[in-house]
């Protein structure tokens, strides 16, 4: 029996139809925009000017408190202004709109040869602030900086590093491809973390669904003293930070608690090497693998691009927008975001592109509830959502903050399962924010 | 592309629907209608047909011309009350009566609380309630299995093996000799035996319960739990009394104990929406049934527990949460 996690979850139709696909190295566009809000927490602070040159790699703005993070300028060029532009939430939001110069000029202290480097010659102290300063964020998408989940909070003790390469979200396969390239350097990636978190145990949990990268980790793993791969059941949401604990180490975090609480940490394994890649290499997060694809997409593929890249880019690089397309979506079907534009810029939670043809759409006319308990039955952190729904619909609030809205990690599993195609999810996203800003105002 | 669409996740579905749901409960319902057509013939035909009809008619109208809302009729659900009331009737029983009951199973039952997902109570055991307590006569006369296959209102009757037992007991016969008058348990088990139309043939109702549970429409929880406590509590009764009580075989093969426990107590409107809930449910709907059946008035009890319960769903519902992520720190 392959483990997984212990309560509720889905199987939607994988449709991994960019696996395989070696990633390409997507030229640089002719302008970027790069937000200064890529991640959870404060927006940075820009530190360049209109008019400044600048090179790829060099700092264009600063984290502006603990949860925050720097940002790099992804290209070399001059800057062009600093402005309000769409990005993936569909707000206009302040970018640095960089002007590319043909010379792709990286700042000198990157180190740019491909050679594997393996000794780890930073202390755990200078660990955490080398992935402070690269600007690192969790790169599965939720975008929480890295540094902080690094820095454990005294008191607290982190017995085992647990890297995510599950990839539940059907379609993409940016993380897979990236194991299979990059596994070397996920090695070390994981020897870094295990020495920053001062742990000597790391388990790599990937679904069953890759079985090639789970033979080649493994092999690349008996090389490394302390990481093991866990093979995983192929179950939606397994890369929720808490479900993947609870599948590799049989541990729940509780409600409302962070993983660290069972001695957890988790990482994705895009940011895994991202942590390689500024440890070793000295080299900040300006670029990141990008999956491109959907049913209609004439080249499907796994891109590396750099943040700021409009998306329009990456489309052209997969073969052009096709003729049927209905929706765009940043990230996977699950939990992905609908775009209003293909001009939004890669950020650094950029993990894919689903061009969702048109008949794929829509949304299915909602019925009324008939009560058949399976929302109830597929919710991983056990949940009622229909009764989330109906609470948060109607308004009543503290029941809705009773019945524990706050620990919904909005997977998704309850809207896709529902019969009667009711907005499950809709509602309660609405019951969350709403009692979370009671909660907030109480705390006050 | 014009426009792009714009909506929250998640972006696909499963493909689940109301529909596949309902048409598959249907589906399992079809070993049962072959079996009461096998063993009561032309009547069984004639009660399915119309209160089938009737259901769906009723459904059809008092949307049309009394809610005025669209109609919901292909959804399939009033063709399952209707299937379900006619599995709950003798299958001699006149055409106006069926269709009585299957004005107030939809009528009163399902649309008077605001149509299929509304309604506190089974729609077809509130139509089947209705006529047992309206047309005691008629409800209780029980056509011979078997012997009836070309005939409807003039079919022979005799009693059920529920009814031979609680009355032969009342008169202070003994159950061994009682139990000689019923028929065989294997006989009971293929349906041939005196009961309504469709809940005689134990084996074509735990097909259905498999299919369900195979589809995943339904969850083992509630038939299980009901089924399981008819048989711990009469097992128990048995052995402290073998002359009095009869066995668990017995009770679970009788009195549409299968038809209540795999269709009617699962049907997911009335029931609770946790498996906890389920198994407290089920297990009421167990002791509720024995004891009617055992110390109450009427030889059979399984309509009245399961209304029952189905009045206690929203008080379960309240307080019994789902085993929640995290609850248990290891």
């Amino acid at each position: 029996m392959l483990k997984t996690f212990s309560l509720g979850g889905v199987h939607p139709a994988e449709n991994k139809i960019s696996a395989g696909k070696k990633i390409e190295v997507l030229p640089t566009p002719a302008q970027v925009s790069v937000p200064i809000s890529q991640h959870i927490g404060a927006p940075s602070t820009p530190v360049v000017k209109k008019g400044d040159s600048v090179k790829v790699g060099q700092l264009i703005a600063k984290s502006s408190g603990f949860v925050s993070a720097n940002i790099h300028s992804p290209v070399s060029g001059t800057v062009f202004k600093i402005d309000n532009v769409l990005d993936a939430s569909g707000y206009k939001r302040p970018a640095i709109i960089i002007k590319v110069d043909g010379d792709d000029e990286w700042d000198e202290s990157i180190d740019r040869s491909p050679e594997l480097k393996k000794d780890i010659d930073l202390s755990p102290e200078e660990i955490i602030k080398k992935v402070g300063e690269a600007g690192i964020v969790g790169l599965g998408g939720a975008t929480f900086p890295s540094h902080v989940k690094l820095s454990v909070p005294p008191g607290k003790k982190c017995d085992v590093l647990i890297l995510n390469g599950v990839e539940c979200e059907p379609y993409l396969t940016s993380d897979h491809q990236l194991m299979m390239e990059k596994g070397e350097e996920i090695m070390v990636g994981a020897k870094i973390l295990m020495k920053a978190l001062k742990v000597d145990k790391c388990i790599i949990g990937i679904e069953n669904n890759k079985p090639d990268a789970i033979e080649h980790m493994n092999k690349l793993a008996q090389e490394y003293e302390g990481i093991t791969v866990q093979p995983l059941k192929v179950q939606y949401p397994q890369g929720g930070e808490k479900q993947l604990i609870d599948a590799c180490i049989g541990r729940q975090v509780p409600s409302g608690k962070l993983p660290i609480e069972v001695g957890a940490v988790v990482q994705n394994v895009g940011t895994t090497f991202a942590v390689y890649e500024a440890v070793q290499k000295n080299k900040p997060l300006f670029e990141r693998v990008v999956t491109v694809t959907g049913k209609s997409v004439k080249s499907p593929g796994n891109f590396l691009a750099r943040v700021g890249t409009p998306i329009n880019d990456l489309i052209e690089a997969a073969g052009g927008l096709p003729e049927d397309t209905g929706k765009i979506i940043g990230g996977g079907p699950m939990m992905g975001k609908a775009l209003v534009s293909t001009d939004v810029p890669v950020t650094k939670g950029s993990s894919g592109v689903l061009i969702m043809p048109d008949e794929m759409a829509h949304r299915k006319q909602a019925q009324p509830c008939i009560r058949c308990s399976k929302c109830v039955s597929v919710c991983p952190m056990g949940l009622s959502p229909y009764l989330l729904m109906t609470l948060s619909e109607k308004g009543i609030w503290d029941r809705t903050e009773e019945e524990q809205v706050m620990d919904c990690i909005e997977c998704g599993s309850c809207s896709f399962t529902c019969p009667s195609n009711r907005p499950l999810l809709d509602y309660i996203r609405l019951g969350k924010g709403t009692v979370g800003q009671i909660i907030r105002s109480r705390n006050k | 592309m014009s426009t792009l669409i714009i909506s929250p996740s998640p972006h696909v579905h499963s493909g689940d629907s109301v529909k596949k749901n309902m048409y598959g409960v249907i589906i399992a319902l079809l070993p049962a209608l072959a079996a009461s057509l096998w063993v009561f013939g032309l009547g069984a035909l004639v009660v399915t047909v119309t209160a089938v009809a009737a259901s769906v008619l009723f459904e059809y109208l008092i949307e049309k011309y009394l809610l005025k809302v669209p109609s919901t009729i292909s959804d399939g659900s009033a063709v399952i009350t209707g299937l379900l009331l006619a599995f709950n009737l003798p299958s001699n029983l006149p055409v106006w009566i069926i269709i009585i009951g299957a004005l107030v199973a939809i009528g009163i039952g399902k649309m008077s609380f605001g149509g299929l997902g509304n309604n506190p109570f089974n729609p077809a055991l509130v139509g089947r309630v209705f006529l047992l307590i309206s047309f005691p006569v008629q409800m209780t006369s029980w056509p011979k299995p078997m012997a009836n296959v070309g005939t409807y209102l003039d079919a022979t009757t005799g009693a059920t093996p529920l009814s031979i037992i609680k009355e032969g007991l009342k008169n202070g016969e003994k159950l061994t000799d009682l139990l000689k008058e019923i028929p065989s348990f294997a006989d009971m088990f293929l349906g041939k035996m005196g009961g309504s139309a469709g809940e005689v043939a134990a084996i074509a109702l735990l097909i259905g319960l498999v299919y369900m549970l195979v589809r995943k429409i339904i969850t083992w929880h509630i038939p299980f739990a009901v089924l399981g406590t008819i048989a711990v509590f009469t097992g128990l009764l048995n052995l402290s009394n073998p002359e009095e009580y009869a066995g668990p075989v017995f009770h679970l093969l009788t009195g549409g104990a299968m038809l209540g426990a795999i269709f009617m107590a699962t049907d997911y409107v009335t029931s609770p929406m946790t498996p906890k809930g389920q198994i407290i449910f089920g297990v009421g709907i167990g002791v509720i049934t024995v004891l009617i059946r055992v110390f109450g008035a009427y030889p059979e009890g399984m309509s009245f527990a399961i209304l029952i319960m189905n009045a206690f769903v929203p008080l379960i519902d309240r307080y019994v949460k789902p085993k929640r992520f995290g609850e248990k720190v290891k």
